[in-house]
């Protein structure tokens, strides 16, 4: 046989330094290349509710409540159909539906059911690396979803109501739907990546927090409809901040100034926070 | 000699545990490995090893005491040392929603290997761990030896310096075991530098050229698996069982015979130079065993003789 040269200490380091230098610089991509592909074994279920949700949704509000609810409706010195008062408000819910699975169940899978997570962390990424590729191939699901909503919007608009939406800026609410699941989904990320076991915690995000977020939050009504001491849900709910920028987008609603601010900064204060939140919990974990 | 691959001095790893005192999992262990030796950690669950290889390999951090893995210390260059490092967890860790191929495929892009790279290294890995004909199967559907298989190819797909493997063939069985066997000796004549833990004996002799034997986080002893034999026990051991009830008692009237006597539960094993000559004793003393074996002595033997405990309990 014959005898193996052993290269020195020194060229292992130059080797090891040079080997480390792209996935320092781009393994969160990586990472979302790798959650992407995963998603492939349910793709045909993202397709199926990324098309099927808006058709629905809107179908069934605009033949149904939507012609129970003829009177235009009041907001932001407008007054516009049923149909487009809520449908910014379900882009977003789309996508916070999406975040609710992504961030949860998958998230579980990493650390727990299948732990590939660990099979990341033992390669050249860092823990950080692997959180914010969670994050971006959740966001990659979420774009695919509310870019579907956001056309099948225009399409029953120019069929329903031409001209009543404003299209040259309601493209925004694509970027405001995404925010919408980040800032809703980082927070939940970091609480599925805390979590030692499932005893049924998803269920009851679903239950006690999705369910009265979506129906407390001004999306099928304006706010100021609930009483006081219910409004508040909307308040701390990401859904109607990111409904009120939707509606402001899509046709025009009027805010103030102040206001306008205050729904942008709660919505990227949630989404900065929870994913800083999130990287120091997969950090923590991932290095026991 | 050339310069280790690995040094670690007086490394140690404690955890907080809440209410009482930190639980130590490594303490003081000092060691070096030179490249292409293939190096094993011995030792029973808890010992601290799996602890020590997370450390090594660059995932968790050291508590006190220093640590040089590929010359760079991993607190400050963990991406650096991990892109060149392979990792075999104890546990199988790979995607099984995606198929045998794309989890090596992937894994490849972890380290900024190129597509093109990647699809050529995931087929060579497929051929090298017989899993031709299982490269579009998804990986929830392979046996547990071919799902082993499939995590130490995927932990060569970076051409790794040095290849990490915590107790590699658990829960395989012997011809599984043997075909990994195969594979690693191959690695190991390629160059690739091997630390190991395992609590299988016939795995340290095969595969280890040294080793130290580890027991509550600290090193018992270390060398190679002839000379720890050699200095920690006998060269042959003799194994006689008189019934679970009897062999204490017999025991007391074995003093004397070969150089010690260990009392296991099922067993006595008698440490000599000659194990049929003191089988011979034995019969002589009117004493029939239900059954005797006399063989080589063990690394297990080395353990038990150092530990009191026997490695598999």
């Amino acid at each position: 046989m014959k005898p193996i040269t052993q290269p020195t200490l020194a060229e292992l380091t130059a080797e090891a330094m040079e080997w480390g230098r792209k996935p320092r610089r781009r393994g969160s991509w990586y990472v979302t290349e790798h959650m992407v592909r995963a998603m492939r074994a349910y793709g045909w279920t993202i397709v199926v509710g990324a098309l099927g949700q808006p058709i629905l949704y809107l179908l069934g509000l605009a033949v149904g409540l939507a012609a129970l609810i003829a009177v235009p409706i009041p907001d932001g010195g407008r007054e516009v159909p049923y149909l487009l008062f809520v449908a910014p408000a379900l882009l977003a819910t789309a996508a916070i539906s999406v975040a609710s699975e992504e961030f949860t169940y998958p998230v579980m899978a990493g650390f727990k059911w299948r732990q590939y997570f660990y099979g990341f962390n033992a390669s050249a990424l860092s823990s950080g690396q692997i959180a914010n590729g969670v994050v971006l191939g959740a966001a990659a699901r979420m774009l695919v979803t509310v870019v579907a909503y956001w056309a099948f919007i225009c399409i029953f608009f120019e069929w329903l109501y031409p001209g009543a939406a404003n299209f040259a800026t309601s493209w925004i609410s694509i970027v405001i739907g995404l925010v919408a699941g980040l800032a809703f989904g980082a927070p939940l990320m970091a609480y599925a990546g805390a979590l030692e076991e499932d005893k049924g915690q998803f269920a009851l995000v679903q239950r006690f927090v999705f369910m009265p977020m979506f129906l407390f939050s001004g999306t099928f009504y304006p706010l100021a409809t609930l009483p006081l001491w219910l409004q508040w849900i909307g308040w701390i709910s990401p859904l109607w901040h990111a409904s009120e920028l939707g509606r402001v987008v899509t046709y025009g609603k009027t805010v103030e100034p102040w206001l306008l601010a205050v729904h942008v900064t709660y919505l990227l204060v949630l989404t900065v926070g929870g994913v800083i939140l999130a990287r120091r919990v997969f950090t923590r974990r991932l290095a026991k | 000699m050339p310069e280790a691959v690995i040094t670690a001095e007086s490394l140690r790893k404690t955890y907080k545990v809440k209410g009482k005192a930190d639980f130590v999992a490594v303490d003081d262990l000092s060691f070096e490995v030179a490249p292409g030796e293939s190096f094993g950690l011995l030792g029973p669950n808890g010992a601290g090893k799996s602890t020590t290889m997370k450390m090594i390999g660059a995932v968790s951090t050291r508590t006190a005491g220093s640590l040089s893995i590929l010359g760079l210390d991993p607190d400050q260059y963990g991406p650096e040392i991990r892109s060149r490092l392979g990792v075999v967890p104890q546990q199988d860790n790979l995607d099984g929603e995606l198929n045998a191929r794309e989890n090596l495929f992937i894994y490849g892009r972890y380290f900024g290997l190129p597509a093109k790279v990647c699809h050529e290294k995931a087929d060579e890995l497929l051929a090298f761990a017989q899993l031709e004909d299982k490269a579009k199967s998804r990986v929830d559907a392979l046996s547990g030896g071919m799902k082993r298989r499939l995590t130490i190819a995927r932990g060569l797909i970076n051409d790794p310096r040095i290849l990490l493997l915590d107790e590699p063939t658990t829960g395989l069985d012997p011809q599984a075991r043997h075909v990994l066997w195969d594979r690693l000796f191959r690695l190991k004549e390629r160059g690739t530098t091997l630390v190991l833990t395992t609590h299988y004996m016939d795995e340290a002799e095969q595969l280890c050229d040294r080793l130290i034997v580890v027991d509550k986080g600290r090193i018992m002893a270390e060398g190679t698996p002839s000379s720890l034999i050699r200095q920690h026990s006998s060269r042959e051991v003799l194994e006689v069982r008189f019934g679970s009830d009897r062999n204490q008692q017999v025991a007391g009237t074995l003093e004397g015979i070969g150089d010690r006597v260990e009392v296991l539960p099922d067993r006595i094993l008698v440490y000599t130079s000659d194990g049929e000559a003191a089988l011979e004793r034995i019969t002589a003393l009117g004493l029939s065993p239900i059954t005797s074996l006399v063989r080589r002595s063990s690394l297990e033997d080395v353990f038990l003789r150092l530990t009191g405990r026997s490695l598999i309990e």
